[in-house]
């Protein structure tokens, strides 16, 4: 089960790891985008770290609605609403409930991500964020390390694809041979979701 | 790469210090980065908000005052403003009679502003949207995010804005908005790539010798790459592109408008070049503007707009108006 404390730390790793990997997120917006992806992400998961720290709601839902709420109102661009929405709608789906298991949390990131295909209109193909977070959801039935893996795949799988939408979309044909930046921090996203699982656990196993 | 900047980090907020002592006109709120006229609400008035990202001074924050905006959301630069930047411009400007969102066809601009729509219809404030998406370089909107907003933005700006002024409601507001978005359209050519002060080189590659056809307001590569061509050929090229897609009845307002870095010793001679061309093709202009008005920070080129106008949208395009960055007939 998962509390909302766990829930802090997915955010805090993933705000890490945002961090880290802020420069080359925006190497990889420059050539198809405008080479601001990793500022924006992580203006926005500094941010969601900081309002964390003051505030400690005490739900999973509540955390990640909170989150959601300040990646809306500091990323800006496409990357706050669709992020900020992931998070929000996600939280959402967890209700009130003070620990949450496995499969609700499957469950509700599958709502969070329907909820971003809504907002934004993208389809699986169109070298999206949506293009690692679909198969993350479908393979966190499985295990938190196989959702990492199909996040990871999913976000190279965009490299040969043609963009449909948002900026990339204008470059056409030469869109394509570059690997999406948003397909690549929503891998992060999962990956730290991942991180933070096996965190507990092990802990887990050593009480 | 030189610029004339602190840190990248405070390129928006020192831009809006320097802009708000340069107008007093204006109320600049640096921390939430509003723009918004001095004497705002008016009565009855109906309230324009418009904004986007940064670095395409004048747009949007030159544009506001009497006979345009009512307030401008500038967002980090060519990222959009957040939605409590557009609710807080929404509550400073609204009299009661409603508020126009002019959004410019960018996803992040229209996501945002969607929201934000939401959040201040929850606070009691009417809102309208108008989406403005003028650039004919985007030619399949099936698979692609649509054709972009630019230059036409100035001309929905200005003539809702007049009509805003005049005290005409929402409705009728936002229609004319959307009329002139329809009548128009643009084209803009890139001779040399824009450097974003955060990423610090130029965000696309182009080598001396070749231009961008048909780019965008964000740096972002064109449809197609071209050796260097004259700007009589450019303005072949730009001018029958956009013909190519609309049909002019009326005679049209015409923007020859430049992309930041390229003087206007230029801009004028391509002026010339592009007024032949309509010529040739039998198109009337009743105004022409030219300057840089939209622009990509540092980029080198110009856009060509067309709108097309009747009589009552004349009327307003040369209606007074007070901005830093648009000033006539007061």
């Amino acid at each position: 089960m998962f509390d909302a404390d766990f829930f802090r730390r997915w955010m805090a790793a993933a705000a890490a790891s945002v961090e880290r990997e802020a420069e080359r997120l925006t190497a990889l917006d420059s050539p198809i985008g405008d080479a601001d992806h990793g500022s924006n992400l992580h203006r926005g998961f500094a941010a969601v770290a900081a309002v964390l720290e003051k505030e400690a709601p005490d739900t999973p839902g509540a955390v990640l609605v909170l989150a959601g709420r300040q990646l809306i109102s500091t990323v800006g661009g496409a990357s706050g609403p669709l992020y900020g929405t992931l998070l929000r709608r996600t939280g959402k789906a967890l209700g009130e409930a003070a620990e949450v298991s496995e499969g609700q949390l499957t469950g509700a990131l599958r709502a969070g991500v329907d909820a971003v295909m809504t907002l934004g209109g993208a389809a699986p193909g169109d070298k999206t964020m949506i293009d690692s977070l679909v198969p993350a959801v479908d393979a966190l039935a499985e295990s938190f390390a196989a959702a990492r893996s199909a996040a990871e795949e999913g976000a190279l799988a965009t490299t040969p694809l043609q963009a449909r939408k948002g900026r990339a979309s204008y470059l056409g044909e030469r869109s394509v041979g570059h690997q999406d930046p948003g397909a690549t921090s929503a891998a992060l996203l999962i990956a730290a979701l991942a991180a933070t699982a096996e965190t507990q656990e092990a802990a887990g196993v050593r009480r | 790469m030189r610029m004339l900047i602190n840190v990248a980090e405070s390129v928006v907020a020192d831009a809006l210090r320097g802009m708000a002592v340069a107008h007093p006109e204006l109320t600049v709120d640096v921390g939430n980065r509003v723009v918004v006229r001095r004497d705002a609400p008016v009565a009855g008035k109906v309230g324009l908000v418009s904004g986007g990202g940064s670095g395409h001074e004048p747009l949007h924050g030159g544009f506001v005052g009497p006979g345009m905006l009512s307030a401008a959301c500038p967002g980090e630069v060519f990222t959009s403003p957040v939605p409590d930047q557009m609710v807080r411009a929404a509550a400073a400007v609204d009299s009661g009679a409603g508020v126009l969102f002019i959004v410019k066809n960018y996803t992040g601009d229209v996501l945002n502003f969607d929201m934000a729509a939401e959040l201040a219809e929850d606070e009691g404030i009417r809102i309208a949207k108008v989406l403005v998406d003028d650039d004919v370089a985007v030619t399949d909107s099936l698979y692609t995010a649509g054709r972009r907003g630019t230059g036409a933005t100035l001309f929905v700006e200005k003539i809702a804005g007049a009509a805003a002024e005049e005290g005409q409601p929402l409705e009728r507001v936002e229609a004319l908005a959307r009329q002139v978005n329809d009548g128009s359209r643009s084209f803009g050519v890139a001779l040399s790539a824009c450097t974003t002060p955060a990423k610090g080189s130029p965000t696309f590659d182009l080598p001396d010798g070749e231009l961008e056809l048909g780019v965008g307001i964000h740096g972002e590569p064109g449809r197609e790459r071209r050796a260097m061509m004259t700007s009589r050929e450019i303005a072949d090229f730009a001018v029958n592109a956009v013909l190519d897609d609309m049909s002019p009845r009326d005679p049209v307002l015409l923007l020859v408008n430049g992309m930041g870095a390229t003087p206007l010793l230029e801009l004028y001679g391509f002026n010339a070049e592009v007024q032949r061309v309509l010529t040739e093709r039998g198109v009337a202009v009743a105004r022409t503007l030219v300057g840089n008005y939209v622009t990509s920070l540092d980029m080198a080129g110009a856009s060509v707009t067309l709108c097309q106008v009747d009589g009552e949208l004349l009327r307003l395009y040369d209606a007074p108006v007070r901005t830093p960055g648009l000033r006539w007939g007061v």
